[in-house]
């Protein structure tokens, strides 16, 4: 009895989770007049009286103007998420290891100076390094004049050209990558993993002739594939969904990310429902994919934050 | 032969950390004190930088705006403690040996993990005062006598919601909940649990206590660590928040309604060009952090039960 009232509380529960995305599924697929049937009623707001897939397609078609549209913005929210995600996990896992294992003079100072600085809001950094993209094309002129630093550069691949921004500064992918390949987060979680890992494999490893890196990569990383895929997932997500930063660094359609895209096809859309919920659809889609698949670290990644944080 | 071993430890040892602290030192440490120095500046990046001591702080004491705005993050915040009720409650039911919990957990979380434009861009077209899905129920499923009994009130009603100057902080605090309420906190909150002893229920049992009595005498107290751990870190995102939904929801309006701190320091930064004056603000905000970390730390000791 106890456990059939538990079902329905969670059932209901769910269903309020569900219903937003429901309606926004439902709204996707819907013939562009038939949004506003939900004036004649909720149920008929909720199920559509006719599925119409192609407003996918005609999401693709519409955008194809701005930049190169979806596909591209997908390309570019797949290249700079995979990318961040790589860089944060190696350059992490490399500066714990470090802080973790290898003693070297002023190590906890340095530590200490990485956690301080978590806890500073985005809103601090992100003015000088907006600033710092902005400027850095000048003093590069400057610098190394023999370089073109102002012009959008393009690449040739099977007979068709893409804008690939400048090299660095607004309207890069220098400038949506780098800045957030170094995660103070990351490496504190990691660290806190290896400090977990008994040190008895390494000593033996040693006396064998094992050097330093090879430690690393042979028995340290191994040992915490858990932690670094839980790591991965988090950053990855975390910047498909990036806002922010792309927002103030970027003015060029081509360049955009899948967030930024979508907002710019609202500003152009703001009354196509049925395309706007495609789009969104879209977007999330590949998120619902990893989290589903990369569930089991997540949620072990977020309990062991919270033990040691 | 020690000293040169140590010597290549500590060798090995930079290296390792040398992308990292490059990356550290470039965008974080220097980017720290360089907007600790900028607001002391007047910049709109065209002319060159004014030194113009404190006057960025002491001009934001006097600005209504900024004021009004950090009311609006409060306002914000105040869903905080029903979220972290609501999750507290979810991981209670979800504490027992049922069948296909993951499913359920699966569900509840995924709000937290889509979050962002498509899930904003969602909630705007729910929140449509014409054709969205919220006044469709109200106008269709709510008994007629108690839609007029709210209008009588003198409520707006229905809602215009996010074009409502009434009505769009509701509707912003509203999807914060459904967004939150299955997310990590829950997640926090049932380890917690499951951390504690079904012994101490059954003695509690044995001694005849009501649910009631127990969630006061057992469950609370013992989840107390996390409950305080779950506030400081809300407590802190909330402070910060608001940016993102209010940009891609309302821009901030109806008249300034949903416009929050981290709003305010965009709209300075990078559409007025007030790099000085921002940098300031972002200050006082980081001073707000600090200061709840600080006083939830020092405080906090004397709610929890360890």
């Amino acid at each position: 009895m106890k456990k059939f009232f538990s079902y329905v509380v969670l059932g209901c529960v769910g269903l309020f989770m569900l219903f937003p995305f429901l309606w926004m599924f439902s709204t996707s697929v819907k013939p562009a007049g038939d949004v506003f049937k939900s004036v004649d009623s909720p149920i008929k707001a909720l199920v559509p009286g006719e599925v119409q897939w192609a407003n996918y397609g005609k999401v693709y078609d519409t955008t194809q103007g701005m930049g190169g549209g979806f596909a591209r913005w997908y390309l570019n929210s797949v290249l700079v998420a995979v990318v961040v995600t790589l860089g944060q996990v190696t350059t992490s896992a490399c500066a714990a290891y470090a802080f973790s294992r290898l003693q070297f003079p002023g190590r906890d100072k340095l530590f200490l100076g990485y956690l301080g600085t978590m806890m500073i809001p985005g809103a601090v950094t992100m003015i000088p390094n907006f600033i710092l993209m902005r400027k850095i094309t000048d003093w590069l002129r400057v610098a190394a004049p023999f370089v073109n630093w102002d012009a959008p550069r393009v690449i040739s691949l099977f007979g068709r050209t893409y804008d690939v921004g400048r090299l660095v500064g607004l309207d890069s992918y220098f400038a949506l990558i780098v800045p957030v390949m170094f995660s103070a987060y990351g490496t504190f979680m990691l660290r806190q993993f290896f400090m977990s890992i008994p040190r008895d494999l390494e000593e033996a490893a040693t006396i064998d002739g094992c050097g330093l890196f090879r430690i690393f990569t042979t028995i340290i990383l191994p040992l915490s594939k858990p932690a670094l895929a839980t790591l991965g997932i988090f950053t990855f997500l975390g910047n498909w969904q990036s806002f922010y930063w792309p927002l103030i660094m970027l003015t060029q359609d081509s360049m955009k990310t899948l967030p930024l895209g979508l907002l710019s096809f609202m500003g152009l859309y703001s009354t196509q429902w049925t395309l706007l919920m495609a789009g969104s659809v879209m977007m999330i889609l590949p998120m619902i994919v990893v989290f589903v698949i990369g569930q089991k670290w997540f949620i072990s990644g977020i309990q062991m934050g919270a033990l040691k944080g | 032969m020690a000293r040169t071993k140590r010597g290549r430890t500590a060798l090995a040892g930079y290296l390792f950390l040398l992308p990292n602290l490059l990356g550290f030192l470039a965008f974080t440490l220097i980017p720290v004190v360089a907007s600790l120095g900028l607001s002391f500046f007047e910049w709109d990046l065209f002319t060159p930088p004014k030194f113009v001591g404190l006057h960025n702080f002491t001009a934001l004491l006097k600005d209504h705006d900024f004021w009004r705005y950090a009311f609006n993050t409060v306002f914000l915040m105040l869903t905080i403690p029903v979220n972290i009720l609501g999750s507290l409650f979810l991981a209670m039911v979800m504490n027992q040996k049922l069948r296909g919990i993951v499913v359920f957990r699966t569900m509840y979380f995924l709000p937290t993990i889509v979050m962002g434009v498509g899930t904003y861009l969602l909630w705007r077209w729910i929140y449509n005062p014409d054709y969205g899905l919220i006044n469709s129920i109200i106008t269709h499923w709510f008994p007629r006598w108690l839609n007029d009994g709210i209008s009588r009130l003198g409520v707006e009603w229905p809602p215009q919601w996010l074009t409502s100057v009434t009505w769009a902080k509701p509707a912003l605090m509203f999807m914060t909940f459904w967004t939150v309420v299955g997310g990590y906190n829950m997640i926090l909150f049932l380890a917690a649990l499951q951390g504690v002893s079904p012994e101490l229920y059954e003695a509690a049992d044995i001694d005849g206590a009501n649910r009631w009595q127990k969630f006061w005498a057992i469950t609370w107290p013992l989840v107390s660590p996390t409950t305080f751990f779950v506030f400081t870190m809300s407590l802190i995102g909330g402070l910060q928040g608001g940016f993102d939904q209010a940009f891609v929801m309302t821009r901030g309006g109806p008249a300034g309604a949903t416009t929050t701190i981290s709003y305010y320091i965009y709209n300075h930064a990078f559409a007025w060009n007030h790099m000085g004056y921002a940098a300031a603000m972002a200050w006082v905000l980081f001073t707000a952090v600090f200061a709840a970390t600080m006083l939830n730390w020092r405080f906090g000791g004397r709610v929890v039960h360890y």
